[in-house]
């Protein structure tokens, strides 16, 4: 069943050099216990999107769109309606665990109080409660330890007691903003891990975001990967890394230095830097960094072309054989996303 | 074998801390850096690899003289930098340079790129002539990868990766023949951490000069190493040849850091998992732990590694290790020359 479903999302910010849009219209689906990452690399806008699902936005950003969790669309929520659901039904976990625990109280305090609010359970209840979460999370001596202030914790741990804040309220979906990147990579490997077993035992949904896509190659279930303000492709876990169609998707994975492969003399790298969203180029948005840019790509942007749940935005045949039409064909493009299917890509796919 | 250029012996530097309130404070050392020694040969990588904590920042400051250690030697071109005063030191600077980790924060903000990257020659070299040190500036742009008519631009109008190639191009611009890159790609995206590893191997190749590169991640230098160093809590696990140290880890240390790199592949990556063993946090370096400072999170430990510390030997094949089982542990990773894992 689809707990959240996202429709013609957009995100732009006010800045003093003009309106950037930092998400360009997005349609994307959650099933209930589906782990879903979406991948980008910084300014891809992969975190304003799901800030603006949240009602986080800073000050100078809007969004339009619709996000409907069952059925209730997010966008269109009061702050008090907004306040019941976020920690409630949707939990989220930011990336610095550094700095998104309060310095100045015990662990305890901070996750006693989550509990209190949207449960209602008497301290003691919320304290046993909060222990049997830290437990969960491996954190050793939690009744010990739940008394200690976030400095007497490493960041690994750090971010575990940022996870079990997270479940403590049974979330329906859990939204995870680059979880692991600022930790080591014996830690992120544990954390990837921790989350992999949580999402076995939980029915929970989880939208994992992140820069790099060997972190998540392991748990999700489902890819969307993110380039200046737009999505250029989506598939399966192994769609997306066994059978990559968009440049970008392929540029990526090339990319990541791998120690089970021989060693090549160069790394592959993407030539070239992530366009300013103030001066996108004409076309398609990749086309100055791709290795396989056309004469076509100059001049229209190509269109989501979508093979049963499986979609790239590129002018390349797909892998099935089906060819994005012609630049000439489609409607005039315009700054909304050119809806090829506008069906949602979950559609038909579901968890795989 | 020609000489080393750098050769670092038995260094260490310890930190003061305070515990305790303040009418019963309490003195109390960290060791950062525990006795590492090392050589390093013009034209030479070697990769210095550990967790947060583990030393090899302090290690990287220590040897540029940027602190003070509490123990053993620098050799630089066989003078000891840690007996020169501030003003020898200062020109020794010219030959040795930095590339910091993050490369925004690194740079001036109210600094043109041109001026950033010119500022060691204006230091060194004041009287240089204008065109001369803008002819040298907008080379260095070029060999770097930025166009040199970006010279007057600020930082906040380049990205992550090109902020880089500015620091790059800055510790470059005074020709010098050692530089430590400390952790140079570890704030970049993916894509453009491919980049800059490609540039900085490109770089040495031409320039000829010795390079420490600086990371916790094992796969991201294992592109551009010669040898790689592993650290933990201040002492070296394992300095071995690159060929070998990824084919075959000596010290389970190493090991562990390899199965925790993550691989682009659902299924492999299900399956490594399976076979990753390390757990738990680094010990407190308030509590270190006695005999062998890894012993409490190795599968592999026998009694002797709780009460004896193994010293840093050389193996058979040239290799170093710190391991009292490297003989008789097999730790290969499978798969790492044949191209698949299992």
């Amino acid at each position: 069943m689809t707990l959240l479903e996202v429709s013609g999302l957009e995100v732009h910010f006010d800045t003093p050099e003009g309106v950037v849009k930092a998400v360009n219209g997005i349609d994307f689906a959650v099933q209930e216990g589906e782990t879903l990452a979406i991948v980008g690399e910084s300014g891809a806008g992969k975190s304003q999107l799901v800030m603006a699902i949240m009602g986080l936005l800073a000050e100078n950003g809007g969004a339009s769109g619709k996000a409907e969790f069952r059925g209730r669309d997010l966008m269109q929520m009061t702050p008090k309606e907004l306040n019941s659901v976020r920690g409630r039904n949707i939990a989220m976990i930011f990336q610095d665990p550094m700095t998104s625990l309060n310095p100045y109280l015990t662990i305890e305090k901070q996750m006693t109080e989550v509990v209190m609010h949207h449960q209602g359970l008497r301290r003691e209840e919320a304290r046993g409660h909060a222990v049997e979460m830290l437990r969960a999370v491996r954190i050793p001596d939690p009744e010990e330890r739940i008394r200690q202030y976030p400095h007497e914790y490493s960041g690994g741990m750090r971010q575990r007691v940022m996870i079990a804040m997270g479940l403590l309220c049974q979330p329906d979906l859990l939204i995870a903003d680059e979880p692991s990147t600022a930790l080591d990579v014996t830690i992120q490997s544990q954390i990837t891990q921790l989350v992999g077993e949580l999402r076995e035992k939980t029915n929970m949904s989880i939208i994992l975001i992140t820069h790099d896509l060997a972190a998540v190659a392991e748990i999700c279930d489902r890819v969307i990967v993110m380039y200046a303000g737009v999505a250029v492709e989506c598939g399966s876990a192994e769609d997306i890394f066994y059978r990559p169609q968009h440049p970008y998707t392929r540029g990526l994975l090339a990319s990541v230095p791998r120690l089970d492969r021989v060693l090549d003399d160069d790394l592959h790298a993407i030539p070239g830097n992530p366009p300013n969203l103030l001066e996108l180029p004409s076309g398609c948005r990749f086309r100055d960094r791709c290795s396989e840019v056309m004469d076509k790509c100059v001049k229209k942007p190509p269109v989501w072309v979508s093979d049963g749940g499986r979609m790239s935005r590129c002018f390349l045949p797909m892998e099935g054989g089906k060819v994005a039409p012609e630049p000439g064909s489609q409607k005039e493009p315009s700054n909304h996303l050119d809806e090829a299917n506008p069906a949602s890509p979950a559609d038909g796919e579901g968890a795989v | 074998m020609t000489k080393p250029v750098l050769r670092v012996q038995d260094l260490a530097v310890r930190f003061k801390s305070f515990s305790g309130g303040l009418l019963q404070r309490k003195e109390r050392w960290i060791r950062a850096v525990d006795g590492i020694s090392f050589e390093l040969h013009s034209g030479e990588t070697l990769g210095i690899v550990g967790e947060s904590g583990s030393g090899k920042s302090t290690l990287a400051r220590a040897i540029l003289g940027l602190l003070k250690p509490s123990r053993g030697r620098v050799m630089w071109l066989g003078e000891d930098l840690t007996t020169l005063d501030e003003e020898a030191m200062r020109q020794r600077r010219k030959e040795l340079q930095i590339v910091f980790q993050d490369p925004v924060a690194s740079l001036n903000p109210r600094m043109t790129a041109g001026d950033i990257i010119a500022e060691p020659l204006w230091t060194f070299y004041p009287n240089m002539a204008r065109l001369q040190v803008e002819e040298r500036t907008r080379g260095m742009m070029k060999m770097v990868g930025l166009l040199p008519n970006q010279i007057n631009r600020y930082p906040h109008e380049f990205s992550g990766g090109q902020c880089q190639r500015i620091g790059i191009a800055r510790s470059l611009v005074l020709n010098p023949r050692l530089v430590i890159c400390d952790e140079p790609v570890s704030a970049l995206d993916v894509s453009i951490q491919a980049q800059i590893i490609n540039l900085l191997k490109d770089l040495q190749k031409k320039l000829g000069i010795a390079l420490i590169f600086i990371a916790h991640d094992l796969s991201v230098v294992r592109h551009i190493s010669d040898r790689v160093m592993v650290m933990y809590m201040g002492q070296a696990m394992e300095v071995s040849q690159k060929t070998d140290l990824y084919l075959r880890p000596l010290h389970p240390y190493t090991n562990a850091l390899m199965k925790s790199v993550a691989i682009p592949d659902p299924k492999l990556a299900r399956q490594a998992r399976q076979d990753s063993w390390l757990t738990g946090d680094m010990p407190s370096p308030y509590m270190r732990p006695k005999g062998c400072i890894f012993h409490d999170r190795c599968p592999y430990r026998v009694k002797r590694c709780e009460a004896d510390v193994p010293a840093l030997r050389r193996m058979e094949s040239g290799d170093w290790v710190a391991c009292h089982r490297a003989e008789d542990l097999d730790l290969s990773i499978q798969g790492a020359s044949t191209g698949s894992l299992g």
